[in-house]
């Protein structure tokens, strides 16, 4: 439909005009989003991504407070990527999980503290998101249920710039 | 219709000036900078205020910018205006005793007319106050929005003929900023005048954005963002708003690194499993894998004959620097004193090497000779990172913290003032220095 994907470029065009575009608007103009950024460099014939809507999930163990896979993070020593022993078992049970559940997947995310350089941290974040990774392809988890995201430090789980909040930083999230 | 496959390129033009427009009119807090170091050896110079010919009414105070520049350099302390007892223009006005008196080493003079063409000229004269010598005398036309630029491109001329190196005034610095935490921070990519004015948002972003490097023409910026949760390496135009997503692959997506003819991107990839630098053409779209080792190998940087490649790896246990001929070939090691270096570039001249090192437990910037020798700490904070040298090779930029929240710092090389570049409100870090600005 090559001539839709020609509007559905010139709608959000207009939307972005409208918002800001104007010279005349009262409203203080604002700097194009990474999003309309895309809008206006993408290719024609490449369609947008369509709305999905919203799943009414199933009550799911991943969500139960009782359930082992509530739990869904494993934490690392400083400038090391090797799972510590304490969360194999944990690990386990999500491989598992994984193992016997059609249609699951889970995204390792791999954080660091903020000490060192970040972009050294971000290869420590990937180093540690595929550390699980290889560790729930042994247990048995098809590779394709798994991905690897590693946000480095920029994403803390605490803004603290001490110990304890350097030791809750240096993480693998395990996000389904 | 077959021939709605492509959008005609005026479109894009079209949409990218649209871009701009709406990135041109926002408001944004300024980049604010304070000297912070002292200014011993300044030399002392009066940049009288501009006059104003015919009915020139220029928004903009040339001469005060000029001096700004100048102060902020360490170099120079330029005389206030209000201590001046007379205000001369044109170098036939000038009697030299009256600045001898004054204790000025330089002086320089200038008048904004109105163009036939529209905006201003503006002409200036820099004067040795010792020999009533003419040391430069220029003429410069510009618009009005133009007159920073053009007070910059003045203070650039003055300082290289007085101190015999480029003037960095005229140059600009991206950086990333963040505000707010959790759902509603926002992270932007900007860029300012090396002044702190003009703050342009590139990209404003509700996920990270991190590593800005500029192409060495200057005219293009390539970043890693973390849209639609995936790391991706951007390129991205700065007068059009277009950017063009560079590498997206499986893994980890990091650390651009241009080369210094513009053609080529290296960067840092985990596709293969692990972290490894990699080289993309741009043109040709090929990619080449540099380094194939287990351990982390980032940060690459050019050398600026763009013969080698220096890295971070920690192959051998812990990060150090590490050095690669771009046509491939084993790495050798650069860093030797201390158990973490990182984050390594190139000084303009080739000579010397700016790093991240630790020490005691903080990290610091250390300036070292290209072998990684004679090393010489730069900053004195506990978290500095991201260093990069100036165009001129005559400061180094870094980011470091300030009671707690990210700002930029600026340390001259040869010593004397240093500066901090702050935001009102949020954090400023990953600094990048743009290139002469022709």
């Amino acid at each position: 439909m090559p001539q839709r994907s020609v509007l559905s470029l010139l709608l959000p065009l207009a939307a972005l005009l409208a918002a800001g575009g104007c010279a005349t608007s009262p409203e203080p103009q604002r700097a194009p989003s990474a999003a309309e950024l895309d809008a206006a460099s993408r290719p024609a014939g490449q369609p947008y991504e369509s709305v999905r809507p919203a799943e009414t999930k199933p009550l799911s163990p991943l969500d139960d407070p009782s359930s082992p896979l509530y739990r869904k993070v494993v934490y690392f020593d400083y400038d090391n990527a090797e799972i510590q022993p304490q969360y194999l078992d944990l690990l386990r049970v999500h491989a598992n999980y994984l193992y016997r559940t059609p249609g699951a997947a889970v995204t390792l995310e791999g954080h660091t503290d903020e000490r060192g350089t970040r972009d050294y941290n971000l290869a420590l974040g990937d180093r540690r998101a595929d550390a699980v990774r290889r560790f729930m392809i042994a247990e048995g988890v098809p590779a394709e249920k798994l991905s690897t995201l590693s946000y480095g430090e920029e994403r803390p789980a605490d803004t603290g710039h001490n110990e304890q909040s350097w030791a809750l930083n240096r993480r693998v999230e395990l996000v389904y | 219709m077959k021939t709605h496959g492509r959008i005609p390129s005026s479109f894009l033009l079209l949409l990218g000036l649209i871009a701009v427009l709406l990135a041109g009119g926002a408001a944004h807090a300024k980049l604010t900078i304070e000297i912070t170091g002292g200014v011993e050896g300044a030399q002392p110079i009066a940049v009288v205020p501009f006059g104003n010919i015919g009915d020139a009414r220029p928004g903009v105070d040339v001469a005060a910018v000029v001096s700004a520049d100048l102060a902020r350099s360490g170099r120079f302390a330029p005389m206030s205006p209000r201590e001046m007892l007379v205000t001369p223009h044109r170098e036939e006005d000038i009697d030299m005793r009256d600045w001898q008196l004054l204790s000025m080493n330089s002086l320089v003079v200038g008048e904004i007319s109105p163009s036939p063409a529209g905006g201003y000229m503006i002409n200036y004269d820099l004067l040795d106050v010792f020999t009533g010598r003419k040391l430069l005398s220029g003429e410069l036309p510009s618009t009005e929005k133009g007159l920073r630029n053009a007070a910059h491109r003045i203070a650039d001329a003055v300082y290289e003929e007085l101190t015999g190196e480029p003037g960095v005034f005229a140059t600009r610095i991206a950086y990333v900023t963040s505000t707010g935490r959790g759902p509603k921070s926002r992270v932007t990519l900007r860029v300012a005048d090396a002044d702190g004015y003009n703050p342009q948002t590139i990209v404003d972003s509700a996920d990270p954005i991190m590593s800005p490097t500029w192409s060495p023409d200057g005219r293009r910026l390539a970043y890693v963002s973390f849209e639609n949760h995936q790391s991706a390496i951007y390129v991205q135009e700065l007068a059009s708003g277009r950017r063009e997503r560079v590498a997206s692959y499986d893994g980890m997506n990091g650390s651009p690194a241009f080369s210094p003819d513009g053609r080529k991107l290296a960067m840092a990839l985990s596709k293969g499993g692990n972290p490894d630098i990699y080289v993309l053409d741009l043109g040709s779209r090929q990619l080449t894998q540099l380094t194939d080792h287990y351990a982390i190998d980032t940060e690459p940087a050019w050398s600026p004959d763009g013969s080698q490649l220096l890295f971070t790896s920690d192959r051998g246990g812990r990060p150090q620097i590490y050095r690669v001929p771009v046509t491939g070939g084993p790495a050798q090691r650069v860093s030797f004193e201390g158990d973490y270096n990182a984050a390594a570039s190139y000084s303009p001249d080739g000579r010397s090497l700016v790093m991240v090192t630790r020490e005691g437990g903080r990290f610091r910037i250390v300036l070292t000779d290209v072998g990684g020798g004679s090393r010489r700490y730069l900053s004195n904070g506990s978290l500095d990172e991201s260093p990069g040298f100036a165009p001129n090779g005559s400061m180094v930029i870094y980011a470091t913290q300030n009671n707690g929240r990210g700002v930029l710092a600026v340390k001259p090389i040869g010593g004397g003032a240093s500066q901090r570049l702050s935001q009102d409100s949020g954090e400023v870090r990953e600094p990048s220095w743009s290139p002469l600005l022709r």
